[in-house]
C-alpha cells in the first residue's frame, strides 16, 4: 500500500511539468497578439519612413511618380536654412525649458513633500496645468498675451508700469520667451510629480541620523537629497528633454510659428512639410532627422549621466 | 523662536496660496470670460470678475459649432483606446510578470522603444499606413493608434502590480483545479484593480488631450476630437474668444473632475511609471 505523502509527491512534480510545459505556449499566445501589434506601430513606420525619405513623393503632384533619390532630401536638408532655424529653436527652446523645469519642479515637489493642511488638494492644484490639453492651454495663454486687449497688458497698464501695450507674441525675443513661460508652466508639474516619486523613497531614518550627526538643513539637502535623487533626476530629465524635442502643440496652438518663422519648431516644419506642401520624400527625411538627433541627445544623457548602482 | 517659526509658516501658506493661484488662474479668466456678456470681454482695465453672468457663449459654442459632436468622438476615441490597451496590456504585463519565456527582455525591450520613437517621426508613416487601408477618418484608426502609443506605460504599470501578487495565491488557485485563464480572471485581476484605475484614468487623459494624432488623422471636420475642434474653431479673420473660452471650460470638465477625484492614483501612476520603470 503505496503511502499517500509519496502520492502527493507525484502528483505535485507531474502537475509542475505539466504547468511549466503550458507556461511557455501560454506566454507565446499571449504575448504574440501584443507583440506583433506593437512592431505594427514601431518598426513598420520607422522602416516605412526611411524608405519613404529615400524617394521623392509630392503627393499634390501625382504625375512625378515616386522615383528613387537616394540621400537627395537629406543633402537639401543640410542646405535648408529654416530646417537649421527650425532646429536651432528646438534645441533652445529645449534648453530654457528643461533647466526651468527641473528647478521649479524640484521647488514644487518639496512643497508638495511637506505635511500641511489640504495638501491634497494642493498636489491636485499642481497638476492642473499639465493634465489640460496643451492646444487649450496655448489658446488660453494666447489671449492672455493678446496685446489689444490682453490680460497682462491691462493689468500692466493699469499698474501704471507701461506706457503702451507690450506685442507679446509680435516680436521674435519677446515670442521665445513667451512660448518658454507657458512650456515650463505647464511641465513644472509633471516635473515635479516625477521628483515627489523620488523624494518620497527617500526615508526619513537618514534625515534624522544626519541631523544627530550635526548636519544642518542645507547640508543634508546638497549631500542627501540630491544625490539620492540622482536616477530620478535622470528619468525626468531625459523624459522631458526627448518631449521638448518634439514639441509641437504649444507653437501651434500659441504663436502658430510666428512671427515670421522665428517659433517654428522642427515637428512643426516637418508638419508643414508633410501635410501643407505635400512633400511627402523631404518631410520623412526631416522625420529621419528629428529621431537621430532625439536618439543622439538621449545617449548622450546616458553616457555622461548614468551609473549603474 | 514661537515667533521665528510663526513667519516661516505664514511665508510658507503665502508659497502655496500663489503656488495654487498661479495653477488655477488661466483656467479661472477663462471661466470668468465665458460668463462675462460681450461688452464687458473686451473693456480695459480687464476685469477679474463679473456680476451680471451670462451662459449666452456656452449656448453659442453649441449652437453655431459642433461641440457635443466633438464630445462624443473624443469620448469614443478614448473608449476604444481604453479597451484595447487594458486587454493588450495585461496579455503582455502577465507573462512578463509571472511566466518564465525565452526572448522576455526582447519583449521589453520592444515595449520602452516604442515610447522612444518621437511622434512626429512617426506620423507621417501612420497616416500613409491607414490611408492605404482605408482607416483614416475612422474612431477605430485613431483609437488603435492612441492605443499603441499608451501601451508601454499601461505594461509598466500592470506587471509592477502582479509582481506584487503573492505567487502562493495563484498556486493555490492551480491546485484547486482552476486553469491559468481562470486563476488569472479571478485571482490576479481583481487584485489588480487599483492598478487598471490607475492605468485607465492615464490612458484617458492621454487619448482626450492627443493633438497630433488627432489632427492629422481624423482630417473631416465631423469627426474632430474636442482639442482639435476647438483648435479650429477660429474663423478665417477673427477669434470668438468668448466662445472658445466657453468650449475649452466645458471641454475640461471631465479632466478636472479626474484630477480633483482620483489625484492620489495619477500621482502614484506617474512616479511609478517614472520610477520603477
Amino acid at each position: 500500500m503505496p503511502s499517500p505523502s509519496i502520492t502527493i509527491q507525484q502528483r505535485k512534480t507531474v502537475s509542475r511539468r505539466h504547468r511549466r510545459l503550458n507556461d511557455k505556449t501560454l506566454a507565446f499566445l499571449l504575448i504574440t497578439p501584443p507583440v506583433l501589434f506593437l512592431l505594427l506601430f514601431t518598426l513598420y513606420p520607422i522602416l516605412r519612413v526611411f524608405w519613404m525619405s529615400l524617394h521623392q513623393i509630392s503627393v499634390s503632384q501625382p504625375w512625378l511618380g515616386t522615383p528613387f533619390v537616394g540621400l537627395d532630401n537629406y543633402a537639401e536638408a543640410m542646405k535648408d536654412t529654416r530646417f537649421w532655424h527650425s532646429t536651432g529653436f528646438t534645441l533652445a527652446f529645449s534648453l530654457v525649458t528643461v533647466v526651468f523645469e527641473i528647478g521649479f519642479g524640484l521647488f514644487l515637489a518639496i512643497i508638495a513633500n511637506k505635511t500641511f493642511p489640504f495638501r491634497s488638494f494642493v498636489r491636485a492644484a499642481i497638476l492642473f496645468p499639465w493634465a489640460l490639453p496643451t492646444v487649450t492651454n496655448a489658446l488660453t495663454w494666447r489671449w492672455m498675451y493678446n496685446s489689444d486687449y490682453g490680460l497682462f497688458n491691462g493689468l500692466l497698464m493699469q499698474w501704471g508700469w507701461i506706457a503702451k501695450p507690450i506685442n507679446w507674441l509680435g516680436s521674435t525675443d519677446l515670442a521665445f520667451i513667451a512660448v518658454c513661460i507657458v512650456a515650463i508652466w505647464k511641465t513644472s508639474s509633471f516635473m515635479a510629480i516625477i521628483l515627489l516619486g523620488g523624494l518620497q523613497s527617500i526615508g526619513h531614518d537618514i534625515y534624522e541620523a544626519a541631523h544627530i550627526d550635526g548636519a544642518s538643513r542645507t547640508q543634508a539637502f546638497f549631500l542627501i537629497t540630491l544625490p539620492l535623487l540622482k536616477n530620478v533626476f535622470l528619468v525626468a530629465l531625459v523624459l522631458r528633454t526627448m518631449h521638448s524635442l518634439q514639441a509641437f502643440d504649444l507653437m501651434f496652438g500659441l504663436t502658430q510659428g510666428g512671427p515670421g518663422n522665428s517659433t517654428e519648431s522642427l515637428p512643426m516644419y516637418i508638419h508643414t512639410k508633410a501635410f501643407i506642401d505635400l512633400e511627402w520624400g523631404y518631410g520623412s527625411a526631416l522625420g529621419v532627422l528629428l529621431f537621430v538627433i532625439i536618439f543622439a541627445i538621449s545617449m548622450l544623457y546616458l553616457k555622461f549621466l548614468y551609473e549603474p548602482e | 523662536m514661537t515667533r521665528y517659526s510663526n513667519i516661516n509658516k505664514i511665508i510658507f501658506f503665502m508659497t502655496i496660496t500663489a503656488l495654487i493661484i498661479l495653477s488655477f488662474f488661466p483656467l479661472y479668466w477663462l471661466f470668468i470670460s465665458s460668463l462675462k456678456p460681450s461688452d464687458q470681454l473686451f473693456s480695459m482695465p480687464p476685469k477679474l470678475f463679473t456680476l451680471t453672468p451670462t451662459l449666452k457663449h456656452y449656448a453659442a459654442a453649441f449652437h453655431t459649432q459642433p461641440l457635443a459632436l466633438y464630445y462624443w468622438n473624443s469620448t469614443v476615441v478614448a473608449c476604444i483606446t481604453l479597451v484595447i490597451t487594458l486587454i493588450l496590456g495585461c496579455m503582455i504585463a502577465y507573462p512578463v510578470a509571472r511566466l518564465t519565456f525565452r526572448g522576455k527582455s526582447a519583449v521589453l525591450m520592444l515595449v520602452v522603444a516604442t515610447s522612444m520613437f518621437p511622434a512626429m517621426t512617426m506620423v507621417l508613416p501612420i497616416f500613409s499606413a491607414l490611408r492605404d487601408i482605408g482607416l483614416l477618418n475612422s474612431f477605430i484608426g485613431l483609437g488603435v493608434t492612441h492605443a499603441a502609443f499608451s501601451l508601454p506605460m499601461v505594461v509598466w504599470l500592470l506587471s509592477a502590480l502582479f509582481k506584487e501578487v503573492p505567487m502562493e495565491l495563484e498556486d493555490a488557485a492551480l491546485i484547486d483545479g482552476y486553469n491559468r485563464l481562470q486563476a488569472f480572471l479571478k485571482i490576479m485581476l481583481p487584485l489588480a484593480a487599483p492598478a487598471m484605475a490607475t492605468a485607465s484614468i492615464l490612458v484617458f487623459v492621454n487619448s482626450w488631450n492627443e493633438f497630433l494624432f488627432s489632427f492629422t488623422l481624423m482630417s473631416e471636420a465631423g469627426k474632430r476630437t474636442l482639442p482639435v475642434g476647438i483648435m479650429m474653431f477660429p474663423g478665417e479673420f477673427e477669434f470668438p474668444w468668448a466662445t472658445i473660452s466657453a468650449a475649452i471650460v466645458v471641454s475640461v470638465v471631465p479632466l478636472v473632475l479626474v484630477i480633483l477625484l482620483f489625484q492620489k492614483q495619477v500621482v502614484q501612476g506617474l512616479t511609478n511609471g517614472a520610477v520603477k520603470g
